[in-house]
């Protein structure tokens, strides 16, 4: 699809896109969001990439491949359970790390986190294979 | 008991590294393992020999309260000692028979593999985990008898002794678990001392039989005996050990075990008796047929196995104390003689016995053996082998006489399967062989040579196992403790007349037995029939059915699995909401604010332009439109997650599929599909959508159970710290199913991936593949 128009907006809303889709990610645990919905809207936003600079672009845009977040994805979903049966507590309990921030903020680091991370890059990592296995040839 | 298991898996898992390193000569290295085993199993002697029992238990799945409980009684004590003396002599003569071949390293993995199991299953105390382990001792027995992989024969070999014996063990699970059910427990001494509930159960019939069959197929016992020839396939140290020492024991193991439970029972006594009878006579017959020596080997083996299930299952002291003997004896004699058929297979390039003279004079050590191991196997005297035959001559004269019949004739056929194998081909001043004949090396003497003077030595003196082995493993058949002595020479009784009656018959036999096995050659040679000739038919039937009735319902257009998909949801469904009465079309009508109404008008609409679509992009686009507006309705119920996660895959899907259009070549929708397809697909359509309706009415008429919903509300923050429920639910609460999906997730990706690049693939001029699928342009409006 080769339109001006499509193009410019695209360079303007990528960025946005995937921080977007990070945001939900983070946000997941307390707010509409998490790794799934996460995960289509980065994938959603390579998409838009695709419709307007090509496969081969977007490619070039993501860097690693599609495959690669699959296995990375589900390493880290399964690597969250195992951090709990190294507690000694039962596959895939949630731990927390929860760090006190001046001004009343908290940062809260958890395996749930990591397995929702895990989530996100293996959607990414599936639409995207479909994507550029359709399209790359 | 379970670290010795354990040892032996591990040094199983080095073998090959081992292998690699220690060249030549790892056989004599690696047979430390089984050395060291036997070594420590007699450590238990003394305390078995006393009449008593070891146990311990290792919780393995507490849960289901599964144990991997460990016990070692006399019956336990014999056969692992058997195992591991055995596999002594086995891994050795390995390392000879496949000096410098390059799958020695995968070979001994496999075979210590076994070994461990092996050990496993016999102390085992508890149903499940001897399963396991049965389960374990098919597997690698289908490798091994599958080993030499590059041959067709040896692959259908290999399949079909999996088949038949991993079939018999989900029969024997299926009896276990029945025994599960009944008496709330997995232990089998349990079992045995407690058989009460069991016994009053009506569904005792079902857990003999099922429990039979998973021994039967094991032991290879009429009708599942074709399996045991065939594996002959394998490299002979395999045939030694698992078909004729080991694994193929497993099934006599089990009777043995669960005899005490069983023994009053009619049905376990005659099916038993008579089984082991008829496939006592079975395989006496056809060994006639046979001239290959592992093949007349493996006869015999059959024989010996259906004699022990017959004393099983005849019961009474006498019998239970001649099957442990006769148990004993076999593995002594057997193992050694498959080694010498081996031996002369490899050092004289035959194992047709009628093709082979003379090779005691090139081979003199390995005939001595033979020859030590086959007066053994023909029941002869002064050898270990007269003493358990002249045992279950007496065991059958005590109980029941007639089965002296079948014990009498197969007890000739087994001396003429002796003469056979350890004299015909051995005997002779000219040698004649198909290659230059020399003697066989030091690793495949030593093995069998050690067994076979055992049974020379135990011929004797019978004493020296009798009151520490086989006195304790009696007991355990027996269910009492039974005290006997073993003696070479019991005096004048009707036992020895009928053992020499046998040989006589035996003698006979092996005179005339040329023009008798010509004759029968002549007419039944090479035909197919019998239990062996149903197993095919069903191996031949079976893949072509597969493939009719996927091409059935899974042709290669998507549209007839979306249809077949949904028909079948719809059917299964429909009905048994029917039946059940529990569909309901009973609208209860609630106001609702004229923007749900719009939403509804659009969805409608949306649904009608698809469906009247002519080409694929607008009613892909259509169906977009639709979904965008489920996802709103969503966002009326305050669902956001879904709503985000709908707007979201519809978006993707639009764009993928869009994507996919873009390479299929214009068409109209109408043009292709014919007035009776889209009837079809209406129906079905409809249908589906009129279920899902009534489904949904059905669940909302009824008050809602909220007490999951409540629950998680409850919990969300102070069990697991996160305010977004769905979200919480994903990750946490129930993050081993959103585990489960994404795994789904990734293997779907691959396939798709592979999908794909098989079709660039399939348009290579050379490809075999046809282009087929979604690619072609009659395919597919996706």
């Amino acid at each position: 699809m080769n339109s001006l128009i499509l193009r410019t907006t695209t360079m303007l809303l990528i960025t946005i896109l995937l921080l977007f889709s990070v945001f939900l990610l983070l946000r997941g645990h307390d707010l509409p969001g998490g790794g799934f919905i996460g995960g289509l809207t980065a994938a959603a936003a390579v998409a838009l990439y695709v419709l307007a600079f090509g496969a081969e672009a977007a490619n070039g845009m993501v860097r690693v491949r599609p495959r690669a977040l699959l296995g990375v994805g589900l390493t880290a979903a399964v690597s969250a359970g195992l951090i709990a049966v190294l507690f000694g507590t039962p596959f895939l309990t949630g731990h927390w790390l929860i760090f006190d921030l001046p001004g009343s903020a908290e940062v809260k680091l958890s395996t749930v986190l990591l397995f929702d991370v895990g989530v996100y890059l293996v959607v990414v990592g599936t639409v995207l294979t479909m994507l550029f296995a359709l399209e790359g040839q | 008991m379970l670290i010795a298991v354990l040892v032996g898996f591990a040094v199983a898992l080095v073998a090959p590294l081992a292998t690699q390193r220690l060249g030549d000569r790892a056989g004599w290295w690696l047979a430390l393992l089984p050395a060291g085993l036997f070594a420590w199993y007699l450590t238990y002697l003394p305390a078995v020999a006393a009449g008593g029992s070891v146990s311990e238990a290792t919780a393995w799945v507490p849960r289901l309260g599964v144990t991997l409980a460990m016990r070692m009684d006399g019956l336990s004590l014999l056969m692992a000692l058997i195992v591991s003396g055995i596999g002594v002599a086995i891994v050795i003569y390995a390392g000879g028979y496949l000096k410098g071949d390059a799958t020695l390293p995968r070979f001994y993995l496999i075979l210590l593999g076994f070994m461990a199991a092996m050990l496993g299953l016999v102390t085992s105390d508890d149903l499940i985990s001897l399963f396991v382990f049965w389960e374990l001792t098919s597997i690698t027995s289908y490798f091994l008898v599958g080993f030499k992989h590059q041959y067709a024969d040896s692959r259908a070999s290999a399949l079909q002794a999996l088949l038949v014996t991993a079939g018999g063990g989900l029969a024997m699970l299926a009896g276990f678990l029945m025994i599960v059910a009944i008496t709330g427990s997995t232990s089998i001494s349990g079992l045995i001392a407690d058989p009460a509930p069991l016994l009053a159960s009506p569904l005792l019939p079902a857990v003999i039989v099922l429990v039979a069959i998973g021994a039967f197929t094991k032991s290879a016992q009429f009708p599942f005996h074709f399996w045991l020839p065939n594996a002959m396939a394998a490299p002979t140290p395999v045939s030694a050990y698992l078909h004729s020492a080991t694994m193929v024991k497993a099934g006599v193991y089990l009777l043995a075990r669960l005899a005490p439970v069983f023994a009053a029972e009619p049905l376990w006594v005659w099916l038993l008796s008579l089984i082991g009878a008829a496939t006592v006579v079975v395989a006496a017959g056809l060994a006639l047929l046979r001239r290959d020596s592992k093949a007349l080997l493996a006869y015999s083996t059959v024989v010996a196995l259906a004699t022990m299930v017959m004393l099983i299952g005849l019961g009474g002291e006498y019998a239970g104390a001649a099957a442990m003997v006769y148990l004993l004896a076999h593995a002594l004699y057997k193992a050694p003689l498959f080694m010498v058929a081996g031996s002369v297979d490899h050092e004289a390039g035959s194992r047709d016995v009628t093709a082979l003279r003379g090779l005691g004079r090139a081979m003199p050590f390995t005939w001595a053996t033979a020859l030590l191991a086959g007066v053994s196997a023909a029941g002869l005297p002064p050898l270990f082998g007269f003493v358990a035959k002249e045992l279950a001559i007496e065991a059958l004269l005590d109980t029941r006489a007639w089965l002296l019949v079948p014990l009498i004739g197969s007890g000739a056929v087994l001396l003429l399967i002796a003469v056979l194998v350890a004299w015909r081909p051995f005997a002779g001043r000219e040698i004649t062989a198909p290659k230059a004949v020399h003697e066989a090396p030091l690793s495949m003497l030593i093995g069998p040579l050690v067994l076979a003077s055992a049974g020379v030595v135990l011929g004797f003196a019978p004493y020296l196992v009798g009151d520490a082995l086989l006195v304790p493993a009696a007991a355990a058949v027996i269910g009492a403790p039974y005290a006997f002595d073993l003696y070479l020479w019991h005096g004048l009784t009707p036992a020895l007349g009928l053992s020499a009656l046998t040989v006589a018959l035996g003698v006979f036999l092996t005179w005339r037995w040329r023009a008798l096995h010509d004759a029968l050659r002549a007419r039944m040679g090479g035909s197919r029939f019998g239990p062996a000739g149903v197993y095919q038919r069903l191996i031949d039937g079976l893949v072509p059915f597969a493939q009719a009735f996927t091409r059935r319902v899974q042709p290669d257009d998507l549209r007839t699995h979306l249809t077949v998909i949904t028909a079948v949801a719809v059917l299964a469904t429909g009905l048994t909401g029917l039946v059940k009465g529990s569909l309901s079309l009973g609208v209860a009508h609630q106001p609702g604010y004229f923007y749900e109404y719009m939403v509804m008008a659009v969805v409608v609409a949306a649904a009608l332009a698809a469906v009247r679509a002519h080409r694929r992009l607008p009613a892909i686009t259509a169906l977009g439109v639709l979904g965008f507006g489920i996802a709103i309705v969503f966002v009326f119920f305050a669902a956001p997650d879904l709503a985000i996660t709908q707007f979201l895959v519809e978006t993707l899907i639009v764009i993928i599929v869009a994507l996919v259009l873009m390479r299929l070549p214009r068409h109209s929708l109408r043009e292709e599909d014919n007035r009776a397809v889209r009837a079809v697909a209406g129906t079905v359509a409809a249908l589906g959508g009129l279920l899902i309706t009534s489904l949904t009415l059905a669940v909302t008429a009824g008050p809602l159970d909220a007490r999951l919903s409540d629950f998680f509300a409850a919990e969300s923050y102070p069990s697991a710290l996160g305010r977004n429920i769905v979200n919480v639910i994903l990750v946490d609460f129930r993050a081993i199913d959103t585990l489960g999906e994404i795994t789904v997730l990734v293997v779907a990706a691959v396939g798709v991936y592979a999908l794909l690049l098989r079709r660039d693939t399939s348009r290579d001029p050379d490809g075999v593949e046809p282009p087929r699928g979604s690619a072609t342009s009659d395919g597919g409006d996706a």
